[in-house]
């Protein structure tokens, strides 16, 4: 679904990915772990087509085309989602209607469908059912006065509602109290499907407990520099990021 | 822009949105006009006065602002730059050669119709005029360009006792109430933009809301600058007599045309006690094009007199249009507990320059204003917001809240803010609250990692920062403004 080789890529000068690779075919979960400033995350910018991250060598595609090539939302539209990070609030701009043109957009740019509102708020019905999001808080403006946790249950709410090909989930349980931990996690679960995929790039084991990857990958000093399975990140749980290789 | 635009408009309005590149009502319909001759002088008003078959008393008023007018500097304080203005080298006076009355829109110029049509009228009209029940009820006093060449729903309107018609006509079928009113609120010598207008204005509309009457429609009138080299003067007068209720719309557009356009219109309004006038107007003419070239100058002047107790005006406006815009539409809150507000949304983008907002005049104990101005910057436009509160000293307990957002697109752009407070009485309670700020990046990769594109993802953003002005408006003012919003921001972003 995904291939990744050699890609190398700069944040304004500074080179930051050096020759990474890596390979997610459907039904996957991939984790990335690796020290901060290993470039977990200019992986996933790159990969959604962040502006200002400069791809220098290397090529990634995704269904066999070329993910560079798109602009940001075409790459939504082919199935690809970004959980970010640090979700950003846009005021005046209801969730429920933000959504809901976002994935129109991308039912457009398909050549499919608009959906209609019945539909949209029954997908929503039950979605927000799992994340234990109210419809107050939908109704409120993107992420506005939102808690970290609740921006965090509102990206994988997005991912339930869009229902894109592939997961790219960037530090999703970064600030997440147990509760919502389980909470997210559940709704990357319902996500997972034979024919999607996720990333899952995280800082700590603590998320695969609940979310059991395939495969987990360690990034370091901007490339891939070893993968194993989940047994891997409880390795490296108990002894740190020391020892591999940079 | 791209065929994927738009979902946070109605589907209706993204099709219509979809075919466009540039300026979407860049055409001209070719008619037959009536010039009157070209140049300003004493007889420029006799001919319009004459073609008109105004009475004496009107002629009169005429000449006499025309007098004032050329003893007038024109004004220059705002921060604007506005090219030296020719005014011998224009028309004052064109109209339609067609029947000057007609029975309903179907005995219109065919070409009239044409261009409405393209503007996107017919929608709700085509249904009243086949007889659709239940559509919403809107009356459309169409003027196309000087003359108001067809009037709807008159009859209707008639029965609740609304009167609601082109000036010219009202000056013959009430003489009394429109020369009691008119020059009232904006007197002559108010300002050279409004002295010119009372000498030389072709035609507008007149709105009568007798005592305790709701008036049964939103009354809307389309306004359209058709003939090249033609200033259009239009003089707007609406009276809201005790305990009665009106909601008016404005909306405007204009065919590209090089030459720059003057446009300098005058809309009196009058509450009387405990009446309600809501006043919301759209305006998309033309901007110029990318390179600052024509475009419309709209130097216009619009004041309520709020007289009787608790009466309340609101002036909403969405203005995307004009090269330059001149234009503070304010509220005199003379009678007690008295209410004023303003919700306006400024666009400009490219060259367009505009200077508008509002002054709330507080005469009365009690009385209250609310401003709320959204401005929003892009290319290499430049955005004031210019507004005044003053408190007289018999304003006890006067209270007034400003909230003045500024948006910047680009690095190019800019935007002023430029309160003026005067309080003469000291239990006056004013709040001013300003920001500015820029869409983020952030926000922008955010919609669009979602499936926006660009464009999109910007009037999205920015339709959210104007969201307090937007659902001030009645519903199908509120689509078309929405969907303005993102065709005046075409091509602002990179």
């Amino acid at each position: 679904m995904l291939v990744i080789e050699n890609l190398h890529a700069n944040v304004g000068d500074k080179p930051i990915l050096k020759g990474l690779s890596l390979r997610v075919n459907a039904g996957e979960v991939h984790a990335i772990m690796g020290p901060n400033g290993a470039g977990k995350s200019t992986l996933a910018h790159v990969l959604a087509g962040r502006e200002g991250y400069v791809v220098t060598q290397g090529t990634a595609t995704f269904e066999g085309k070329d993910l560079l090539d798109l602009e940001p939302h075409e790459r939504a539209a082919a199935g690809l989602f970004l959980g970010f990070q640090y979700p950003v609030e846009i005021p005046g701009v209801s969730n429920l209607l933000f959504l809901r043109t976002a994935l129109n957009a991308q039912r457009r740019l398909r050549g499919e469908a608009e959906i209609s509102g019945v539909d949209f708020m029954k997908k929503v019905r039950a979605e927000s059912a799992v994340l234990a999001l109210d419809m107050d808080m939908l109704k409120r403006g993107v992420n506005v006065g939102f808690s970290g946790g609740e921006k965090k249950r509102n990206e994988a709410f997005q991912l339930g509602i869009l229902e894109p090909k592939l997961a790219l989930l960037d530090e999703t349980d970064s600030g997440l109290d147990i509760d919502a931990l389980r909470i997210v996690s559940e709704g990357i679960n319902r996500f997972r499907r034979p024919d999607r995929a996720v990333l899952l790039i995280t800082h700590y084991q603590r998320l695969l407990d609940h979310v059991r990857p395939d495969y987990v990958h360690v990034l370091s000093g901007g490339r891939i520099v070893e993968t194993g399975g989940a047994d891997l990140a409880l390795r490296l749980e108990a002894q740190g990021y020391e020892g591999i290789a940079a | 822009m791209t065929s994927d635009t738009s979902t946070l408009r109605n589907p209706e309005a993204s099709a219509a949105v979809d075919e466009l590149s540039t300026y979407k009502w860049g055409f001209a319909t070719d008619i037959e006009q009536d010039f009157a001759p070209k140049g300003l002088t004493e007889d420029t008003v006799r001919f319009i006065s004459a073609k008109k078959n105004e009475p004496a008393w009107m002629l009169d008023w005429r000449l006499k602002a025309f007098r004032i007018w050329q003893t007038l500097p024109t004004p220059d304080w705002a921060k604007l730059k506005i090219p030296p203005i020719d005014y011998q080298d224009a028309y004052y006076y064109a109209a339609p050669k067609a029947k000057p009355t007609l029975a309903s829109l179907d005995e219109l110029d065919p070409e009239i119709r044409r261009t409405y049509e393209k503007l996107g009228i017919p929608i709700e009209e085509q249904k009243f005029l086949a007889g659709v029940e239940g559509a919403r009820r809107v009356a459309v006093d169409a003027v196309f360009d000087s003359v108001s060449v067809a009037t709807t729903f008159r009859e209707e309107l008639k029965r609740a006792g609304v009167t609601f018609l082109s000036i010219s006509e009202a000056m013959r079928e009430y003489p009394d109430l429109v020369r009691k009113h008119m020059g009232s609120v904006v007197p002559v010598r108010d300002n050279y933009f409004a002295c010119l207008n009372a000498a030389v204005f072709s035609d507008g509309t007149f709105v009568h809301i007798p005592k305790g009457v709701r008036c049964p429609m939103e009354l809307s009138t389309y306004f359209r600058i058709n003939a090249e080299n033609t200033g259009q003067f239009e003089r707007t007068l609406i009276i809201a007599e005790e305990g009665s209720y009106v909601s008016y719309l404005e909306g405007c557009t204009a065919p590209m045309r090089d030459e720059n356009q003057l446009h300098a219109a005058v809309v009196e309004l009058i509450a009387e006690t405990d009446a309600e006038i809501k006043y919301s107007t759209v305006q998309n003419w033309y901007p110029g094009d990318k390179q600052g070239k024509g475009g419309i100058y709209n130097f216009v002047t619009k004041r309520a007199l709020c007289r009787g107790a608790r009466s309340k005006v609101s002036w909403t406006q969405v203005e995307t249009g004009s090269a330059i815009t001149w234009k503070y539409p304010s509220c005199v809150l003379a009678g007690e507990d008295s209410v004023g507000e303003f919700y306006s949304v400024a666009v400009t983008n490219n060259y367009q320059q505009a200077d508008t907002g509002t002054k709330m005049i507080h005469l009365g104990k009690g009385t209250k204003s609310t401003i709320i101005s959204k401005g929003i910057s892009a290319g290499r436009s430049d955005n004031s917001y210019r507004g005044l509160v003053r408190i007289g000293p018999s304003a006890e307990g006067a209270r007034n809240f400003t909230q003045c957002d500024s948006l910047l697109i680009g690095d190019k752009s800019g935007a002023h803010t430029i309160p003026y407070i005067e309080v003469k009485n000291p239990s006056a309670i004013i709040e001013h609250e300003a920001t500015t700020s820029k869409i983020s990046e952030d926000q922008k990769f955010y919609a669009m990692s979602r499936g926006l594109n660009s464009e999109d993802a910007v009037a999205l953003i920015v339709n959210g920062f104007c969201k307090e002005v937007l659902q001030q408006l009645p519903m199908e003012f509120a689509v078309e403004a929405q969907k303005l919003l993102g065709i005046s921001l075409e091509g602002s972003v990179g």
